[in-house]
């Protein structure tokens, strides 16, 4: 099916598409998170009618709006690039990807659209009761659209609830529900919108924060700290326990990335968590070394959050690759040679077909469905290509699980500062609070590069390589759109931070 | 109801779906007439803040349907989905950074600090309204006249043309929908703000531009319905699935389809009535009847391409690549359960249409421009 693979640009494509996601991926936690700040801001000023909440609900309001417009344009191309630089994904999975593209369409984006408008433009033009509505229904939309998406995302980490169909050459979806209500997507969801809660509080409690270091803007400066923090702390609480539950989903579907993490090379029976280490660069998959310079570990914590048992085998990539007897695992070799066995009887099956001989294509279609379950690895031309890299892994995940742990604290500390009436005299802490702010945006980013560099080399885990799912372009091309976006997206970037910063130092309307 | 139905009626259910939501495009690209209006019809600084929020109160309809048309292809024709746009790459990659240029600059116009100035923003917004319809409309053209690709056995697409989809703009025909298309927007978007907005001196050079537009329009509005009904066409086999070239086979569509052709021709005639009631008549209501009108005009032509046998998406070099409703869809499943979703569609046009009615009760005038509010003005 694939004579050769333009490697350069495919690597080229994963870039672009790198690229766009993070530059997303800036703007719609935000959006995520500071919808429902606003919901609250704005519940609290309709209940008290104190004028002074409306103001402050006007002032995020307005930051709101300057970074909304930007995640919508760095969106367009999210969702247009999976046609244009991976056309061979979008055919072979656009009969169960799709549908939740099309979903986010009709159920969310519209809603978000529809009651922005309201939101932004309404306050003399609707009721007031109806304009909290509308604030409301923006931050569900906002949050639904994630849902969809992360729909979608769960899936390519955990395919399920599809069949392959040799006449069309794709998967197509066979349980509707078993896509939506999968783990992998549950737990996507859940982790990644609760981590864009805590980045926008970090935000309001940045901002906040400058206030009170500047002397300015004091009351809006303390009230938006206290909601920000109950609402940052909550959400940090639960965005740890459902990177737990997502680290335990990993290790059930994706046992390769989970031993990339860890940079685990050798399974082990109570397998401890590595907390932190320096990976030795030299280190090869087959040799005996250590794979860490040093590590400390918390004994029997990996064990227990794979499998929920601390005297479980947890593999390692030594296992995982070159396979495992003892523990039932299957070697990449021994997949690859079933996966190109399920590729040529597709081809045989197809040509079958062609000639009109449907006795030779059952034979054929039986043989496929006997190997089918590792048709992806009948793409790879070497064992070693099954491995994600180890270090970009590795120090992602700690750096965002670190950040992960110092958040609730962080949100904990302020609130009682506050409540104490000693934050604004506390220079240290608002600086803290104020540098934070680019720390939620680390630990965001290394969030998503270990979801999706983890996942390498699979487009669709185990289905679908990376390099058979892209379009047939040239390499000239790709660069080209590569940096028209690079340079368009940090344009509009720079151009963001200065009129949020101008904004920002503008202050609130009315005091 | 929906689970009984066979995989040939999905298909052309959605076909219709996918058609409506495109048509309703159409209609939204008013927002890009509008924008283009800016360079023309917009005198100093206070029009130009009048035209830019009335119609930024609407520009995000636009990009949704734009979007949520991308999405339902997606769904419903993933093969359409792969092999336009991972094949007519340049066409669909400039289409989208006109869009993204455009996303910002409602909200980056007039703050301070926005790095490139107004004037700048502006200009992105007309290249949107401008080269971004046109190759829109370039595009949709190539739904008749076909584009150059071929696709293998397992559907991988190879494109024949080094230019990558942008040749669709130098086909006569493309080029004609093309224009038409940015024409049509301009007088849909002078409809639009002739309805929202009070401003006497604004209104006159709107009623113009209305009919200035539309006459310009005209001409390539007639080029593509006299080729379209004497053109040859591509024309599918359901039981075979055989795609054979045949002559005047969009006329013979819309002959074998007397209700499409009664939607196309009273939805030219609701384009006019809008134009004459606006553009010559007093009324500031033609935009209603004008997008009725768009929005039966598009769909009349989308179900021209991809009913009563023919392929939506025709190879002009290897017919049989050509994409069909037939071979271009998702399975049964899917549609089927893609459907059961559709059944939100008329309640979300349903909020849509009430929070439109009660955003727009009042007039946008220049008293809102110095209002409570104007702080939160584009």
């Amino acid at each position: 099916m694939l004579e050769s693979i333009d490697w350069s640009q495919v690597n080229w494509s994963r870039g672009q598409f790198a690229l766009t996601a993070m530059y997303h991926w800036i703007f719609v936690p935000l959006t995520l998170g500071l919808s429902f700040l606003l919901a609250f801001f704005e519940s609290i000023y309709v209940k008290t009618g104190d004028e002074r909440w409306k103001a402050l609900t006007k002032f995020w309001m307005k930051l709101f709006a300057i970074n909304f417009a930007i995640g919508v344009a760095t969106g367009l191309i999210l969702e247009f690039q999976f046609g244009t630089n991976w056309s061979n994904y979008s055919w072979m999975v656009g009969d169960i990807f799709g549908a939740p593209l099309a979903i986010e369409g009709i159920f969310a984006f519209f809603l978000e659209a529809t009651f922005f408008a309201v939101m932004f433009f309404g306050w003399d033009r609707v009721s007031k009761k109806f304009h909290l509505f509308s604030t409301w229904m923006v931050a569900i939309g906002a949050n639904l659209s994630a849902l969809w998406i992360l729909v979608a995302n769960g899936w390519m980490q955990n395919p399920v609830g599809m069949v392959f169909n040799p006449d069309t050459a794709r998967f197509e979806m066979e349980n509707f529900w078993a896509v939506l209500g999968s783990p992998s997507a549950l737990s996507r969801f859940t982790h990644a919108t609760s981590s864009g809660f805590v980045l926008a509080a970090l935000f309001v409690v940045a901002v906040s924060c400058w206030f009170l270091l500047r002397d300015r803007h004091k009351l809006l400066a303390k009230r938006s700290i206290v909601v920000a923090c109950v609402f940052g702390f909550i959400s940090s609480v639960y965005l740890a326990g459902s990177g737990d539950e997502s680290g335990h989903i990993v290790a059930q579907a994706q046992p390769m990335k989970l031993a990339a993490i860890e940079g685990l090379y050798d399974g082990e029976v109570g397998s401890g968590l590595n907390v932190f280490g320096i990976l030795r660069g030299d280190k090869q998959l087959d040799d005996d070394q250590s794979p860490h310079y040093f590590a400390l570990e918390i004994p029997y914590a990996l064990s227990f959050l794979a499998n929920r048992d601390i005297n479980s085998f947890v593999p390692g990539l030594r296992d995982l690759v070159r396979g495992n007897e003892e523990h039932g695992i299957i070697s990449v070799e021994q997949k690859m040679q079933n996966g190109r066995q399920a590729v040529s009887a597709l081809a045989a099956y197809k040509a079958a077909r062609k000639n009109g001989d449907e006795g030779a294509a059952q034979t054929a279609l039986r043989d496929f469905r006997a190997h089918e379950q590792h048709l992806g690895y009948g793409y790879l031309t070497h064992p070693e290509q099954a491995v994600p890299p180890v270090a970009l892994n590795f120090y992602s995940f700690r750096i965002m699980v670190a950040l992960g742990f110092f958040f609730p604290l962080l949100f904990a500390v302020l609130f009682y500062y506050t409540l104490k009436s000693r934050l604004a005299h506390t220079p240290w802490l608002l600086w803290l609070g104020v540098f934070s702010l680019f720390l939620g945006y680390l630990a965001s980013q290394t969030g998503w590069i270990v979801a999706e560099v983890g996942r390498q080399p699979w487009a669709i885990q185990g289905m679908l390589p990376v390099g058979v799912a892209t379009s047939n372009l040239t390499t000239g091309a790709v660069q080209t759109t590569f940096w028209m976006f690079a340079v368009l997206f940090t344009i509009l970037l720079i151009a963001e931070i200065r009129i949020m910063t101008r904004q920002i130092s503008l202050g609130p309307e009315e005091e | 109801m929906i689970g009984n139905l066979d995989h040939a009626t999905l298909q052309h259910l959605w076909w219709l779906i996918v058609s409506v939501v495109g048509a309703l495009f159409v209609f939204l690209t008013f927002v890009q007439g509008g924008q283009t209006l800016l360079l023309t019809t917009a005198h100093d600084d206070v029009e130009k803040k009048l035209i830019v929020n009335s119609l930024g109160r609407k520009w995000e309809l636009t990009f949704t349907t734009l979007v949520l048309f991308g999405g339902a292809l997606f769904a419903a024709f993933p093969l359409f989905y792969a092999t336009s746009f991972g094949g007519a790459y340049w066409v669909w990659m400039l289409i989208l950074a006109t869009f993204v240029l455009q996303a910002v600059s409602y909200e980056f116009r007039t703050k301070p600090g926005n790095l490139l100035g107004a004037r700048t923003y502006e200009a992105f917004m007309f290249i949107n309204g401008s080269v971004g319809l046109l190759l829109v409309g370039a595009a949709l053209g190539t739904f008749f006249t076909g584009a150059s690709f071929t696709l293998d056995d397992y559907n991988r697409v190879t494109w024949l043309h080094s230019l990558r989809g942008l040749e669709a703009a130098f086909s006569l025909f493309n080029l004609s929908m093309g224009l038409f298309l940015v024409f049509l927007a301009r007088v849909l978007g002078a409809l639009y703000l002739c309805n929202h907005i009070r401003h006497e001196d604004l209104h006159e050079r709107l009623r113009r531009a209305v009919v200035i537009n539309m006459v310009i329009a005209l001409p390539f509005l007639l080029y593509v319905l006299v080729r379209l009904v004497t053109m040859d066409g591509f024309a599918v086999d359901p039981a075979s699935g055989q795609v054979t070239v045949e002559s005047f086979k969009y006329l013979k569509n819309l002959l074998g389809m007397p209700v499409v052709l009664i939607m196309l021709v009273a939805g030219l005639l609701l384009v006019i009535a809008g134009v004459v009631m606006t553009g010559k008549g007093r009324s500031t209501r033609g935009i209603w009847p004008a997008g009725v009108g768009t929005v039966l005009t598009a769909l009349s032509l989308l179900l021209t391409a991809g009913f009563h046998g023919s392929a939506f998406y025709p190879s002009a070099v290897d017919p049989a690549s050509s994409l069909t409703i037939f071979n271009a869809s998702s399975s049964h499943f899917t549609l089927t359960a893609m459907s059961y979703v559709a059944l939100a569609v008329p309640f979300v046009l349903a909020y849509i249409a009430c929070v439109w009615r009660m955003m727009d009760r009042r007039k946008f005038t220049t008293d809102d421009l110095e209002s409570e509010n104007a702080k939160n003005l584009y």
